[in-house]
C-alpha cells in the first residue's frame, strides 16, 4: 500500500470518472463500486494505522532506528 | 671641534634603516586604512596585490595567501574597503606598502557583499532558474532531514511530520549547521542522501540565528550540492525574513523549518476527508445508476414493454390452447374420418366375406374343415357341416343330385 497511495488515488479518480460517465452496464457499475470502496478503505487504513518511523542515515548508507 | 665623518649608507642599508623605523612604530603595527582598490591582482599563489587609493594619493598593498583565504568576499577594482594591517617597507623597491591582514568592504558588511557576489555568480550560471526546480512529491514515503540533531528545528520538523503524515518514514542525517566545516557537512549529507537514494524529498535547514550563524547556507559548496541533488530539496533556514543562497537554489523555499515539514507532506486529515468525499461520491453515483436502472424498468413495465413477456406468455398460452383444440379437433375428425373409411372398407370386406353371403341366406358346406364346392367330392352317407348365418348343421348326406 505505502508505495501505492498515489496510484490508488489515481485509480479512484478513474473509477469516479467512469461512474460519472454512467455508460457502464449495471454489473460493471457494481464492480467499480466495490473496487472503489475497497481502495478507499485500504487508503484510510494506510493513513490511520501508521506510527511514524524515524531512522538515522549513516555515512555508509545504512539506517539506524532512532 | 670634531667634524663627525658622515655615515655613508648603501641602498640596502638605507632601506633596512627606514624599514626598521617603520616596523618599530607602534601606530604602523596595527593600522586601519580606508581606500579604493585598484590594480587588483590575484596571484596564482594565493597572494593578492593591489593599490589602495583615494582622490589624491595611492599606496601599494599586499595580502598574503594565508590571510586572503579567510576573506569571505572577492575584492574588486573600484571597491571601497576598510583595511586592517601593518605598514612596512619592501626593500627591493624601496617603497613602503600596506600588508593587509584583514579587509572588509567599506559601508557594507563583508558577508553581505559575499552574499551578493555569490548570488550574482550563481544566478548568472542559472542555478536559481525555475526550469531546474523539481516538483515536490505529493505523497513521499521517506522524508530526509538534514539539520542539527540538537537544535529546536529538528523537533519542530518531527512534530509537524508526525501530526500531518505519520505514514511516511523520517530519515535524519544529523549535520553541523554553523561554524567551521558546517557547509562541508551539509553538502556531504545532501550527497549521501542522493548516493543511497535514501529519501523522496529533503528538508535542509536550521533555526534562526545571526547572519554568521546562518552563513553555512550561503556557502557555494552547499549551493552546488543542493543544485546537484536529484532528490527535491526544501530549504528552511532561519526565520521568515532570512534569505540564504541555499533558499534560492533549493526547489522550494520554506520560511521556517516547521513550514518546510508542512510543505513536505500532505495533511492526513485532509486526505481522510478527501477519501470520505470520494466514498460519498462513488456511493451517490452508484445509487444514481441503480435508481436510473430501476426507473427504466418501471418505465418499461408501464409502457407495456415489460409486460410483454407475460402478455406474450398469455398469447402463447391462448395460441397453444387454440392449437391444442385444433389438434384435438383435427385428431377427432381424423379418427372419425378413419372410422368412416373403416366402415366403408369393412362393408366391402363384408360383401366379399362368405359370412356375408351366408347372412344373405346362402349356406357353406364343409367336410373335415374344408369347404365343399362340388357334389362329386361328396358321397352318400358322408358327414358334412353346413354353416348358416347363426350356426352349423351337422348333417349326413342321404342322396346326391348332380346339376
Amino acid at each position: 500500500m505505502e508505495q501505492n497511495y498515489e496510484k490508488s488515488l489515481k485509480r479512484l479518480e478513474e473509477i469516479v470518472a467512469l461512474l460519472e460517465e454512467g455508460g457502464q452496464p449495471l454489473e460493471k457499475t457494481l464492480e467499480l463500486f466495490s473496487e472503489g470502496t475497497a481502495l478507499i478503505s485500504a487508503c484510510g487504513k494506510y493513513l490511520d494505522d501508521a506510527e511514524q518511523k524515524i531512522t538515522k542515515l549513516l555515512d555508509n548508507g545504512e539506517k539506524d532506528a532512532q | 671641534m670634531i667634524t663627525p665623518t658622515p655615515t655613508v649608507y648603501s641602498v640596502n642599508e638605507l632601506n633596512a634603516y627606514v624599514k626598521r623605523i617603520l616596523d618599530n612604530d607602534e601606530n604602523l603595527k596595527h593600522i586601519f586604512v580606508t581606500g579604493e582598490i585598484s590594480n587588483y591582482k590575484a596571484h596564482y599563489s594565493g597572494h593578492l596585490y593591489m593599490t589602495i587609493k583615494d582622490e589624491s594619493a595611492s599606496v601599494k598593498a599586499v595580502m598574503f595567501a594565508g590571510n586572503a583565504s579567510r576573506l569571505r568576499f572577492r575584492p574588486e577594482n573600484g571597491m571601497k574597503v576598510l583595511i586592517f594591517g601593518t605598514v612596512s617597507l619592501f626593500p627591493r623597491d624601496g617603497s613602503y606598502q600596506l600588508y593587509i591582514s584583514d579587509m572588509q568592504p567599506d559601508g557594507m558588511g563583508a558577508l553581505s557583499v559575499a552574499f551578493e557576489q555569490l548570488k550574482k555568480k550563481l544566478a548568472a550560471e542559472g542555478l536559481f532558474s525555475d526550469s531546474y526546480k523539481k516538483p515536490i512529491p505529493k505523497f513521499p514515503t521517506r522524508i530526509g532531514v538534514i539539520t542539527s540533531e540538537t537544535g529546536a528545528a529538528v523537533q519542530d520538523i518531527f512534530n509537524v511530520l508526525s501530526r500531518r503524515f505519520p505514514s511516511a518514514e523520517v530519515v535524519l542525517r544529523p549535520s553541523q549547521v554553523q561554524g567551521d566545516g558546517a557547509a562541508q557537512d551539509i553538502a556531504k549529507a545532501i550527497y549521501l542522501f542522493n548516493e543511497y537514494n535514501a529519501a523522496d524529498v529533503l528538508i535542509v535547514g536550521r533555526g534562526g540565528g545571526s547572519i554568521e550563524d546562518l552563513w553555512a547556507f550561503n556557502e557555494e559548496i552547499v549551493a552546488r550540492a543542493v543544485f546537484a541533488s536529484e532528490i527535491p530539496v526544501i530549504s528552511a533556514v532561519g526565520h521568515e525574513t532570512d534569505y540564504t543562497i541555499c533558499d534560492f537554489v533549493a526547489d522550494l523555499r520554506a520560511p521556517t523549518p516547521s513550514a518546510a515539514a508542512e510543505l513536505a507532506v500532505p495533511d492526513r486529515l485532509e486526505l481522510k476527508s478527501e477519501l470520505l468525499s470520494y466514498k460519498q461520491h462513488i456511493l451517490n453515483l452508484t445509487k444514481n445508476k441503480l435508481d436510473k436502472e430501476r426507473s427504466k424498468l418501471l418505465a418499461i413495465e408501464k409502457s407495456g414493454a415489460l409486460r410483454d413477456p407475460v402478455t406474450k406468455l398469455n398469447e402463447n398460452r391462448r395460441e397453444l390452447l387454440y392449437l391444442s383444440e385444433r389438434i384435438t379437433n383435427l385428431t377427432v375428425s381424423a379418427v372419425d374420418g378413419n372410422k368412416m373409411k373403416y366402415a366403408a372398407l369393412a362393408g366391402k370386406l363384408d360383401a366379399l366375406s362368405p359370412l356375408g353371403v351366408i347372412s344373405r341366406g346362402y349356406a357353406l358346406a364343409e367336410r373335415h374343415g374344408k369347404v365343399v364346392t362340388k357334389v362329386k367330392d361328396i358321397s352318400v352317407n358322408d358327414e358334412i357341416s353346413v354353416r348358416l348365418s347363426d350356426g352349423t348343421l351337422k348333417a349326413k348326406v342321404i342322396g346326391i343330385e348332380e346339376d
